[in-house]
């Protein structure tokens, strides 16, 4: 079972017979008794090696029933292109911040209640009574900011470095959906506190959508629940923040990173023009 | 691209990521460094600013005026920087619209097999000219004129009237000169040329929805009432 590569692969080599210069040193023993305990070391030796087998085995038994080893091999240790530099860490930041955004919400989803009488007092309670409630609830506030701050970036980054190019189109069209649904996740968000900033931003928000052509009034509607605000709105607003949208981002990040693993990122632009002028030279 | 192109990167990519090094553990690591900070800048924020929450949400409320998260500040004040009514159904929905799509269809219509930024200036400038856009509207909205003011100038007399349209919340769906918001009431800059005063008044007690009722400010405090009556009336 190759999972790990050659430098991390523990040598099973048995313990060093003991040679000259017992550490007694002490020829009054008797050979029974340094015979002895030479036994009594190979086997705590054997003992330690048995017990660091099991998570090696732990990994083989899940490799022979999951076939995942050559997959895992090839996302880890597949070769980045020389060059890589911090820029192109703003992506993994970027899904970090959702995650984030995720693990605080699942705990804030535990004490929230999405209704237009309760919804409020919920908050206050998480805000009050709930340990750690108001390192949560503003973590979740202030990832919401960094993330759109890093999204945006990691859009501009991949842009300037024309990294939207073939064969990436896809994962460029991919990328601007998830930067659409992202925007989709503040505004919803936005309006679940139900304070007064929420709710009348709420009702610009939802106003503007319907002053839209042909759709408009029907999107308006749809967000609304209804021809007028009430309770349908907060829950409906919930139901999307919390499940529809999280679903569709979590779908796309990972069709995201696959296309990213399968067709490798880009190296930096101006490295890639040298590198064709030393390739001509050579290949002349 | 044609082929030629497209086989020509192919190749040149391959080497240049045959040179590189293993994700693990050299990208790996700089990923986690970088999750680090965004964790800890996350934390301190929260630590230091806080969530605020303000008075419970009330349907009925005429004082209240709403600002957007600070990321939708360019899209509003596109909305405040085109002023014929005619377009501002473009700045709601035309111009995001249109941005979204260009977007989307980008590596359709911008074949040019280069990629150093330096070499496309077409692509670098727009980049640069929308980033720039951007961060100005971004700005404009984060300093613009508290919806809870109105800038325009009037006489003396009319300033009570003035002071109370501006805190009564008008501006959040109503446009006073440059103040206020677009949508979704009209305009009421020039409202006492098209409604006599007893209609102004009829329409503050009386609204269309989802316009709220200022019948509350009547009876609780009929001379402010009558000081906002006069001073729409006098916006001709």
């Amino acid at each position: 079972m190759r999972l790990l590569p050659g430098p991390l692969r523990r040598r099973r080599e048995p313990a060093p017979a003991p040679t000259a210069g017992r550490p007694d040193g002490d020829l009054r023993k008797g050979h029974e008794a340094v015979a002895l305990e030479h036994e009594r070391e190979a086997a705590r030796e054997r003992r330690r090696e048995a017990i660091a087998d099991v998570p090696i085995a732990v990994v083989g038994w899940l490799d022979e029933r999951t076939g995942a080893g050559p997959f895992l091999r090839g996302f880890l240790y597949r070769k980045v292109p020389k060059g890589t530099n911090w820029f192109y860490t703003l992506g993994s930041a970027t899904m970090f911040a959702f995650i984030s955004q995720a693990v605080t919400g699942v705990f804030l989803a535990m004490y929230y209640r999405p209704s237009a009488t309760q919804a409020y007092e919920s908050i206050q309670h998480i805000q009050n009574d709930v340990f750690l409630g108001q390192l949560v609830r503003g973590m979740h506030k202030w990832g919401a900011s960094v993330m759109m701050v890093l999204i945006f970036l990691h859009m501009g980054r991949t842009f300037f470095f024309g990294a939207y190019k073939y064969p990436r189109e896809l994962n460029w069209i991919i990328g601007v959906v998830l930067i659409i649904l992202t925007m989709v996740m503040g505004l919803t968000g936005y309006l679940l506190p139900f304070d007064q900033r929420s709710f009348w931003a709420t009702v610009v928000a939802v106003n503007l959508n319907s002053s839209g052509p042909i759709i408009g009034p029907y999107l308006a509607d749809f967000l609304r629940g209804g021809a007028e605000f009430g309770a349908t709105t907060i829950s409906r607003f919930y139901a999307i923040h919390m499940l529809l949208v999280p679903g569709l981002i979590a779908a796309l990040i990972g069709i995201h990173l696959y296309l990213v693993a399968k067709l490798g990122t880009t190296a930096p632009p101006w490295l890639k023009a040298e590198k064709a002028r030393d390739l001509a030279k050579e290949e002349i | 691209m044609n082929n030629r192109e497209k086989e020509q990167y192919l190749r040149e990519y391959h080497v240049l990521k045959s040179q590189g090094k293993p994700f693990f553990p050299y990208a790996v690591l700089k990923d986690s460094a970088m999750a680090c900070l965004v964790l800890v800048v996350i934390i301190a924020m929260a630590i230091i600013f806080g969530a605020e929450l303000g008075p419970k949400a009330d349907p009925s409320t005429t004082t209240y005026t709403p600002r957007p998260e600070w990321y939708f500040f360019f899209l509003f004040e596109l909305l405040r920087v085109v002023k014929p009514p005619a377009l501002v159904f473009m700045a709601t929905v035309g111009i995001p619209t249109i941005c979204m799509v260009l977007l989307i269809l980008l590596p359709f219509f911008d074949r040019n097999p280069e990629r150093n930024p330096l070499r496309r200036p077409i692509a670098t400038l727009a980049g640069i000219t929308v980033i720039a856009a951007m961060a100005y509207l971004t700005i404009e909205g984060a300093v613009a004129g508290s919806p809870t003011e109105i800038e325009m100038k009037v006489p003396h007399s009319l300033e009570p009237g003035k002071a109370v349209a501006a805190s009564s919340g008008c501006l959040g769906c109503h446009k006073i000169g440059d103040n206020g918001n677009s949508g979704p009431g009209p305009q009421l800059t020039k409202i006492g040329a098209r409604l006599p005063r007893q209609a102004i008044a009829r329409t503050l007690i009386n609204p269309t929805p989802p316009m709220p009722t200022y019948s509350k400010l009547r009876q609780q405090n009929p001379k402010e009432f009558n000081e906002l009556v006069d001073f729409l009336s006098s916006l001709k």
